[in-house]
């Protein structure tokens, strides 16, 4: 139904005019190009072969993208590619940016990074508290009924799978669980 | 220091991570006094960002205090108070030089496409966000910029991107004076953008969106008419109607793929993953709009969604109208707003919560819990 009336008590028409700062702004030139190459108060001609001085070292492996020339002047190392995930970005990034060769393969390779957060974790001998890192603790205080009917509804779920698994002659389907550390 | 530690989707945590260093002589190294989660940090954190790395630190709006500089850093000095533009700029380059710091090409080596930003996976050129006590700032000369000494520190980290980018949503919508503008999404970024909708001479501002706890903040801080989309059949139809059948001067899409309202993109995008999120409100957008009229993308889609490469649209900020915020340039103006009392950036906090806790606020924020708006998070180190 398209019955909600624009002059409900809760939506009263404003007058822009109250409004401390209406049209302070407003510039009948603001067309929707911006920002315009001509139009910009930057006194600069673009520039396209110059570079900042002093390229940052690149003593870590960086992936680039092969749609530029070099390495950028400065880039960020947090987590250089490591291990099998490490393997499929180097994979990824021989295929260009318009090429879905490009983005899905990254994005596989993103979950098989968890797991192998969870086995790097675990081989540093640290458990991860998978109940704290997703912040449930938020979801029992603001959320509790919800929250409880959640956690019942994959429980079931997944002891009827268990049972369904366990009781079959068949060879168990693979249940292609994707994503599976987020499902909730 | 601690960090905030990204694991996998949907799972976070607090861990002591090495300092950051000084890689090039234009660096910084800043303290951070204050950081807040965005609505953006949430594609990262439902693993919706191609590269994005376990281990990585988000963070893209924050605030600090220099510590240290590297060699050619000459515009900001240890101990001044800066608040850090989310994107990595160089200053220099082809785009910098037209204005364009938000597509930079010398801060992000991954892809082309996209700029670089603070904490925002390696697509968005792989550097550490400001969710920790210490963050490596590039290009010190060029965003960081000194915080004016009566400026709160609240309403400083919000010109981090939340402003700027609400203002510049407004503004790529080339809202001419008595436009109607609807604005999807009534997150931090869509209530800007409505308020922001007025400066630029809005005859009338309408926010949609599915949170009545979110539709009653947007009325009452960005004095516009709310509407809820559950209560509707169709959103588009409801936007017609109320426009005399015509349709909105201009769409503002605020949301992004992580877009609710159409269960067919909710499943193929949000659950199975088979696009890059759920391009709902993009739809929306597109066909509430008058004919002639101006969307205008600030929403985070991947780089390649539902076949096309929407956000590489965005990113590059292509004229159907998106661009990531080029928050150097509009700051000047919106010190100006914030200091003359035409916008109050700091009333968008609804919570506080210290850096140890990043999972609870990632969790908060994500679920929508305790009608949380905006969340800013204190390192230990930020004692005050
Ligand atoms: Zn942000
Ligand atoms: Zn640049």
């Amino acid at each position: 139904m398209e019955s909600t009336p624009k002059n409900t008590p809760k939506n009263p028409r404003i007058d822009p005019k109250q409004i401390k700062g209406w049209g302070i702004d407003a510039d009948p030139k603001n067309d929707p190009t911006y920002p315009m190459r001509q139009r910009m108060n930057v006194g600069q001609d673009p520039d396209s072969k110059h570079r900042p001085d002093h390229l940052q070292p690149e003593d870590t492996e960086v992936l680039r993208s092969i749609e530029r020339p070099n390495v950028s002047a400065v880039f960020g190392t947090p987590a250089p590619p490591t291990g099998l995930s490490g393997l499929i970005r180097r994979a990824a990034f021989k295929y260009s940016e318009n090429e879905y060769k490009h983005w899905l393969p990254l994005i596989v390779a993103d979950r098989v990074n968890v797991v192998e957060g969870i086995v790097g974790d675990l081989a540093h001998g640290k458990l991860p508290n998978i109940w704290a890192e997703k912040g449930y603790d938020m979801e029992w205080k603001h959320n509790r009924t919800a929250f409880i009917t959640k956690l019942a509804t994959i429980g079931a779920v997944t002891a009827g799978l268990v049972v369904w698994l366990s009781s079959g002659k068949k060879k168990p389907t693979k249940t292609v669980k994707k994503d599976y550390l987020s499902r909730f | 220091m601690l960090a905030m530690d990204y694991r996998g989707p949907k799972r976070v945590r607090a861990v002591q991570k090495p300092m950051p260093e000084i890689k090039h002589p234009q660096d910084a190294i800043v303290r951070v006094l204050r950081t807040c989660i965005c609505g953006s940090d949430l594609h990262l954190y439902n693993g919706n960002v191609p590269d994005t790395r376990v281990g990585s630190t988000f963070g893209h709006e924050f605030v600090g205090e220099i510590v240290e500089i590297g060699a050619d850093v000459t515009k900001v000095k240890v101990g001044d108070r800066v608040l850090v533009p989310f994107n990595i700029a160089c200053g220099e380059c082809h785009f910098c030089r037209q204005g364009m710091f938000g597509n930079c090409h010398e801060s992000n080596t991954e892809s082309t496409a996209v700029g670089a930003i603070f904490g925002y996976s390696h697509t968005a050129g792989g550097y550490n966000g400001g969710q920790a006590e210490y963050a490596r700032v590039p290009y010190a000369n060029v965003g960081p910029t000194i915080i004016p000494p009566d400026m709160d520190l609240d309403d400083a980290v919000l010109l981090t991107d939340v402003v700027p980018t609400g203002y510049q949503a407004a503004e790529m919508a080339g809202i001419q004076t008595g436009d109607t503008v609807v604005v999807f999404g009534a997150g931090p970024i869509g209530i800007v953008a409505a308020r922001c909708a007025w400066l630029f001479g809005a005859g009338r501002v309408i926010i949609i969106d599915q949170e009545d706890y979110r539709l009653e903040f947007a009325r009452n801080y960005s004095y516009c008419e709310a509407y809820n989309f559950k209560e509707m059949n169709d959103p588009v139809v409801f936007i017609k109607k109320i426009t005399d059948w015509m349709g909105a001067d201009c769409v503002i899409d605020a949301v992004g793929a992580e877009a609710a309202g159409n269960t067919m993109q909710t499943v193929t995008g949000r659950k199975l993953l088979l696009q890059a999120g759920s391009a709902t409100a993009l739809h929306w957008a597109i066909n509430s709009v008058k004919k002639g009229g101006v969307v205008s993308i600030v929403g985070v889609y991947g780089p390649t969604d539902n076949l096309v490469p929407i956000g590489n649209m965005m990113n590059k900020g292509l004229t159907i109208r998106g661009n990531q915020t080029s928050v150097k340039r509009l700051l000047p103006r919106l010190i100006e707003h914030v200091q003359n009392g035409v916008l109050n950036p700091k009333g968008l906090i609804t919570h506080r919560i210290p850096l140890e806790d990043v999972a609870d606020g990632y969790r908060m924020f994500s679920a929508k819990l305790d009608n949380c708006i905006k969340t800013v998070l204190m390192p230990p180190t930020a004692n005050q």
